[in-house]
């Protein structure tokens, strides 16, 4: 979306239109905007390229993922977004500020993906503490409701569960009440039922209007969460765009359906169907509109019952799109 | 502003801190009724003081030392729980960070110093209120290379490290700055006169007469703390690769 607004403004640049005060509308408006983000860390064997040039923008507002295996960049990206990092070049723009302004201004709240807590405070303490260097800091009791962590107020941080202790982490996020709301890998030492709780307290905050962006390697996670996923390896974006047209775009469907004594070969035939096998009396029909499949597969075959679509997750879409083992200068064109 | 919510939490978790009472406060109290009680009114040849104003002032030094290096293993603690980073993305600043810091380590220094001057008095240490005063003051600038130091190994060293380097850093220089001992001539004494734990030691010799430093005692202490500030300052942009 990026490179369209950009080959857009070249165009309008080079019929002769002065476009800095729109420019300069749209740096407010905008969340954040990476520009030709690179990092490289010294390694033994050599340079590492953590971060290999990254342009992409966050609209205020969205919820976006940033998704990929580990290694691909996703926590030194989220470290030059919060000034922790200088990039070796590019630039970074935080709702029109640098990363260090906008720290300062109090919207930006973070969750880094290590940390614990200082230790010799209570839960209401440190969230006090946190709350008091920043300028409009969120209600200290507000923010413990929200995050669900009233009921352990008083007890010592030392003394909390993994689980607790993310929560804590997440409640010094966002007591500063911030406009973006960065997390790292924010359910890592979660169980199941704790990282369903801590999405529903995410998506509550968000759906105040805040600016969110994840980064996870729970597929499911992103999907599940974010109206986009920005898909990284190898320090590239190597994808971006909405879960849904991610998954459309290089997941097939699995079409399921119990239909003895029919030729996987015939059904083949089929529009929209890739692949075909036979499992016993059931039929598996790899498909790539699986909408076209399953009306020809009614018509032709009525008979057929206990029909199941299954998308392919974004598990599948991941793999075919960082799997390939030429990443390493390969561009995978993003749409 | 928001420097001084963080000093007051700071503050709080100090005091809740067992080591710190144990290590800071009650270690040189213990040792200071051990060596002067048998013998506190009696003098000890070439000093002129007693026993007991020795090493109330001896381990007065030792502790303030002690609380201020200790400033360093709090800093270690808290780039180990990756808290320095939390920080980093608040708009705290710099400044106040180490403000707090300092502030942090000067406060327990002022406890310890309470503790044996209460100790001291109490095993009849009598010196006129003035020169109490002159004697606070001269710990008190003789802390600041300390402060800085204590800033210099949070940020250099790891947690395993910083309990035996501080350890042991301060045991050396409390046996070279005679802490636990006079030295009042050869090449210890014309060395320690390099080092700023020296300077902190002598500051009981207002006690004695009422002299302070000399020329060669603040240039030493000055000298100090502006190295070891900027070794601070440099460790704290290694370890944050900021400025």
């Amino acid at each position: 979306m990026y490179a369209l607004h950009r080959r857009l403004q070249d165009k309008l640049e080079s019929v002769g239109l002065d476009l800095t005060p729109i420019n300069k509308l749209a740096q407010v408006n905008s969340g954040v905007r990476l520009e030709g983000l690179e990092k490289s860390f010294r390694g033994p064997t050599g340079p590492i390229r953590a971060v290999r040039g990254i342009d992409v923008s966050i609209a205020a507002g969205e919820t976006a993922a940033l998704l990929g295996p580990n290694g691909a960049g996703k926590s030194t990206t989220i470290d030059m977004m919060l000034g922790l990092t200088k990039p070796d070049s590019g630039q970074v723009s935080v709702f029109g500020r640098s990363p260090r302004e906008a720290v300062d201004a109090g919207l930006v709240g973070a969750m880094l993906q290590t940390g614990n807590l200082i230790r010799d405070l209570s839960v209401r303490e440190l969230v006090t503490m946190m709350a008091g260097l920043y300028p409009n800091p969120m209600d200290v009791s507000e923010t413990l409701a929200i995050t669900g962590i009233g009921a352990i107020a008083s007890q010592r941080t030392h003394k909390l569960s993994g689980g607790q202790t993310q929560r804590v982490r997440f409640a010094i996020a966002i007591v500063c009440n911030p406009d973006l709301l960065i997390l790292d890998e924010p359910t890592v030492a979660m169980d199941v039922e704790g990282r369903r709780e801590f999405w529903n307290i995410m998506r509550e905050f968000a759906s105040r209007g805040k600016t969110v962006l994840f980064a996870t390697h729970y597929l499911e996670e992103a999907d599940a969460n974010a109206d986009r996923a920005i898909l990284m390896a190898h320090g590239r974006i190597v994808a971006d765009g909405p879960t849904t047209e991610i998954k459309a775009r290089v997941g097939r469907r699995t079409l399921r359906a119990t239909l003895p004594g029919i030729d996987p070969a015939t059904l083949a035939q089929l529009p929209g169907v890739a692949s075909s096998e036979r499992h016993g009396d059931a039929v598996i029909l790899s498909c790539s509109d699986s909408d076209q499949t399953i009306r020809a597969l009614l018509e032709s075959h009525p008979e057929a019952k206990d029909i199941e679509i299954v998308g392919a997750g974004l598990e599948a879409a991941f793999l075919e799109l960082t799997g390939e083992p030429d990443l390493e200068d390969a561009e995978v064109p993003v749409p | 502003m928001n420097g001084l919510v963080y000093t007051r939490f700071e503050l709080l978790r100090t005091f809740r801190n067992r080591r710190f009472w144990f290590f800071s406060l009650g270690f040189p109290v213990i040792f200071f009724w051990l060596i002067a009680s048998p013998q506190h009114n009696k003098i000890i040849p070439g000093t002129g003081l007693t026993y007991a104003t020795y090493y109330m002032v001896s381990l007065a030094s030792f502790g303030t030392m002690m609380s201020m290096i200790s400033t360093g293993a709090r800093i270690a603690g808290e780039r180990q729980a990756g808290w320095t980073r939390q920080l980093r993305i608040s708009p705290l600043s710099v400044r106040s960070y180490f403000r707090a810091k300092v502030l942090t380590g000067y406060a327990m220094a002022l406890l310890s110093l309470a503790l044996l001057y209460i100790s001291g008095a109490l095993l009849g240490v009598s010196i006129p209120a003035g020169r109490w005063l002159e004697m606070t003051g001269l710990i008190i600038v003789g802390l600041l290379p300390f402060a800085a130091l204590g800033v210099l190994v949070g940020h250099l060293v790891n947690t395993d490290a910083v309990g035996p380097l501080m350890g042991g850093l301060v045991s050396i220089l409390a046996f070279l700055s005679g802490t636990w001992f006079a030295i009042t001539s050869g090449f210890l004494h014309a060395f320690g006169q390099f080092l700023p734990s020296w300077w902190l030691v002598q500051a009981r010799t207002v006690a004695l007469d009422g002299h302070g430093w000399g020329a060669r005692g603040w240039i030493t202490v000055a000298a100090w703390t502006v190295l070891l500030s900027v070794g601070a300052f440099w460790a704290y942009r290694r370890d944050t690769g900021k400025a």
